[in-house]
């Protein structure tokens, strides 16, 4: 049967052009907008560790010496950060800071780069799921000791090396020499969910959430003794001494991310920075109460990493998808009742109203997967004109194949939308009535 | 024009003139509510920089040791100098459009008690303010003795210049010359009143606080160093920029230059408005496709009504219709339709922008906006609907005699 409306709706196409042209192109233009701003969104907005993100948290506490109302410091003090990394209550933790750095190869003959510098802790690669493409992350040892080693992206080691296996080279920070020690695979999370902070501040102009990873992990301690006076704080709560030694100054720079397994260690967590803040408060170092323990993506909800920019996009292309359906629905309700005549034929001869819907509804879902088709080229297209923008995220903009069903799927979905009512007022045609004026 | 049978064929065709109707209601409150969007990031990016752009250049140098910053500054400015066409060259800490460097909220007591605000501090060694080439309404030019000595990233005491937009905040009906505010233990004083100082990287607070600037004469020295500004004849600044640039590796070889922060003032400024201008462009984007499809819809819907009237057409014919009353008959038919949707649709561009306004921080939509778009909606429909209208009165009344 199915066979025979698909027959039926060809003919029928095929006999108007010029309207089934509109509405293929109105079907396709509004897949095309809605589509683009779709994927910048599912792009932007995804899980940057599905499966792992829900064991994450963020941990803040406030050793800012103020009482006004207000969330804690997105960061935190440095003592604060290594009493809480240090006291390893999670399953796993580690602390976050980044500093931009004066980076040289001695074997490469290049000038000096200008890059930044992720001061971490042992735990961040395999919390992470960061992947290795030679070597491996540091131990727990080399924190303690303030090894000189280093890990370093793929960009940086095919810029430096070629993209050899370069562990164990030696690599100039500043003007310290340390050991290359493992080399990161291509590694893109979006956002660069680690470092996210301050979002609440930037009026949604949060673009900056999705630049590259840095190129250059140290451990932390390692990376205060190397670079210490060029870490930026987040905020000050007091004017710091200069030279700015940022470990002793009153201000908040550095991130805590732990990992929990289960609800019990979630909840032991939760009391664990309950009671430090109450012991704090008790030796007189912290006045504030408030702790905040949100994992991975309530954080990002939180920062509201999506650019206002891009969410502004995505109603509009929705808004304009809706007036491009009820264009098609105008223009599907002209063709059917048309056909009145033929539909009065056709029912005479014993089609059922059922069988009239259906040949109605293939009619329109057959315009939809023309429409989709033209409507996936032009998302091509729109996600072409993305790229060339000079946003962050440029380089990581493509149609995925969940995307690619997903144009499809929306573009019938439409379209069955859109005929919906043409269809049911189509079976409505009473038979002898039209074969009257016949 | 008779309305009344116009009325009584729309009521037959209720459901497909609703459709139109709709579509051109989404349509209009869409298209006021992008062009407002659209004017709104024009005007953005109009801004008054305050300074001479044109002939304004910075270098920006990066990865030198703390210790060297003295005699960085002295060599670069000495080496700077010599490059032909150069008329000055001085040492700054932000410059408009470029990285922020000096962010700071400020009060207006000693205790902190009084929040003033979050400002943009430009702190500039001595020729910097003539270069930057400020406008002042009230006091005079720094002197000699203004440009003090800092050891932090701001003296302790200091005479400042603050913009017009900062002294209506902070002290809205008082001479703002001589006023006192503080940052911390910071203590500074306002020596004169400029026209306007655009904050490096926009206003945090909105765009009403994009001219929150002070800016706090003061000697280079170890953290005032790294940032130049260079001022040249508008036509030989590209070359100077790229001589300046080259000479650094003679200058400043232990040095980085940050070749994206070391630009001309108009190039910062075309990449900080970059973001706006694509979504300006992307707005255009909508708003044609919009007109297009909105148009399409009519054109494909009155053809629909032409065909399916063919014969009714005819009879109005023999029976003494001009061509003229044909045509008339369905521009009308669509001016009612499209009026209709315009009602709707001006609900539905004030209800848009009320959300925009919570989720965007968007002024409320001035009300010259809705007769515009209605304007516009207007034409298109009666531009739409022309060639299907033409098509009906060029139906001759022969087809009366003729059976369907």
């Amino acid at each position: 049967m199915l066979g025979y409306y698909l027959d039926l709706a060809l003919r029928s196409l095929k006999r108007n052009k010029v309207l089934t042209a509109l509405m293929v192109l109105a079907i396709a233009v509004g897949i095309g907008a809605s589509m683009t701003t779709l994927t910048v969104m599912h792009l932007l907005s995804g899980d940057p560790l599905p499966g792992k993100s829900a064991h994450l948290f963020y941990a803040q506490v406030d050793a800012a010496p103020d009482a006004k109302k207000r969330e804690p410091y997105d960061v935190l003090d440095y003592q604060s950060a290594m009493d809480l990394w240090s006291a390893k209550r999670a399953d796993r933790q580690t602390l976050i800071a980044d500093s931009q750095i004066k980076v040289h190869a001695p074997q490469a003959n290049q000038p000096p780069l200008m890059l930044m510098m992720l001061s971490t802790t042992a735990d961040f690669f395999p919390m992470f799921d960061v992947p290795f493409q030679y070597g491996r992350g540091w131990s727990a040892e080399d924190d303690a000791t303030h090894a000189r080693v280093a890990v370093i992206s793929a960009d940086l080691n095919n810029k430096l090396f070629g993209g050899t296996d370069s562990t164990g080279r030696s690599l100039r920070l500043r003007d310290s020499d340390v050991r290359i020690v493992g080399v990161l695979k291509p590694w893109r999370p979006s956002p660069q969910f680690y470092n996210v902070a301050g979002g609440r501040f930037s009026e949604g102009q949060t673009a900056a959430f999705y630049t590259k990873p840095e190129d250059v992990f140290t451990p932390l301690g390692s990376g205060l003794e190397i670079n210490g006076d060029n870490f930026q704080p987040f905020t000050c709560w007091g004017r710091p001494s200069m030279p700015l030694h940022l470990q002793s100054a009153p201000c908040v720079w550095i991130g805590l991310w732990v990992q929990l397994d289960d609800a019990a260690r979630v909840a032991g967590y939760r009391r664990f920075l309950e009671d430090y803040v109450a012991q704090q408060k008790a030796l007189g170092r912290i006045t504030r109460s408030d702790t905040r323990l949100r994992d991975l993506m309530q954080w990002l909800d939180f920062n509201g990493v999506v650019p206002r920019d891009v969410r502004l996009q995505t109603w509009l292309a929705f808004a304009f998808l809706a007036i491009c359906l009820f264009n098609t629905v105008g223009l599907l309700l002209a063709k059917f009742l048309r056909r009145s005549g033929e539909i009065g034929v056709r029912r005479a001869l014993g089609a059922s109203r059922a069988a009239v819907f259906a040949q109605c509804l293939t009619e329109a879902g057959m315009i939809g997967l023309i429409g989709g088709v033209a409507g996936w080229l032009l998302t091509l297209a729109g996600l072409w004109l993305v790229r060339r923008q000079p946003t962050p995220y440029a380089d990581m903009v493509h149609l995925d194949p969940g995307m690619f069903l997903a144009t499809f799927a929306l573009a019938v979905a439409t379209s069955l939308l859109a005929g919906l009512l043409p269809a049911m007022l189509a079976a409505r045609v009473a038979p002898a009535l039209q074969l009257k004026t016949l | 024009m008779q309305i009344q049978p116009i009325l009584a064929a729309l009521r037959r065709h209720r459901l497909a003139t609703a459709l139109i109707a709709l579509e051109i209601a989404l349509a209009c409150a869409v298209l006021c509510n992008a062009c407002f969007l659209i004017a709104n990031r024009l005007a953005q990016m109009q801004v008054n920089s305050g300074v001479d752009e044109a002939a304004l250049a910075t270098l920006h140098l990066t990865g030198y040791e703390a210790g060297q910053a003295v005699d960085l500054n002295a060599r670069v400015q000495a080496g700077l100098g010599r490059i032909a066409g150069v008329q000055s060259v001085s040492v700054i800490n932000a410059v408009p459009f470029g990285e922020h460097a000096g962010t700071a909220g400020i009060t207006l007591d000693a205790a902190g008690k009084h929040f003033g605000g979050v400002v943009d501090f430009y702190v500039g060694g001595p020729g910097s303010f003539k270069a930057l080439g400020l406008q002042l309404v009230a006091g005079g030019e720094p002197q000699a003795d203004d440009y003090r000595p800092l050891n932090d990233f701001i003296p302790d005491e200091a005479t400042v210049w603050v913009t017009r937009a900062l002294a209506g905040h902070l002290w809205p009906d008082a001479d703002p010359l001589g006023k006192e505010f503080w940052m911390g233990k910071s203590h500074f004083r306002v020596g004169g009143v400029l026209a306007h100082l655009v904050r490096p990287s926009g206003g945090e607070g909105g765009p009403d606080t994009v001219e929150w600037s002070v800016f706090v004469p003061a000697q280079p020295g170890a953290s005032l160093a790294g940032t130049y500004l260079l001022r040249a004849d508008p036509r030989e600044l590209p070359r100077v920029l790229r001589d300046a640039r080259a000479a650094m590796t003679k200058i400043a070889p232990d040095a980085v230059v940050d070749t994206l922060g070391s630009q001309t003032i108009s190039d910062l400024r075309q990449d900080y408005f970059r973001p706006d201008r694509a979504m300006a462009g992307m707005l255009v984007g909508v708003i044609a496709a919009l007109l297009l499809v909105t148009a399409l819809g009519i054109v494909g819907l009155a053809s629909f009504w032409v065909a399916q009237r063919r014969k009714q057409i005819g009879i109005r014919r023999a029976i003494g219709a001009t061509r003229s009353d044909i045509l008339h008959y369905f521009q009308t038919e669509n001016f009612l339709i499209v009026s209709g949707g315009i009602v709707l649709g001006m609900v539905l561009a004030y209800a848009l922008n009320l959300m925009l306004m919570t989720q965007y921080e968007l002024p409320r939509l001035p009300l010259y906006y809705l007769p515009v778009g209605a304007l516009a909606l207007w034409v298109l429909g009666q531009l739409a609907v022309l060639g299907p209208a033409l098509r009906a009165a060029a139906v001759p009344p022969v087809v009366a005699t003729r059976s369907a």
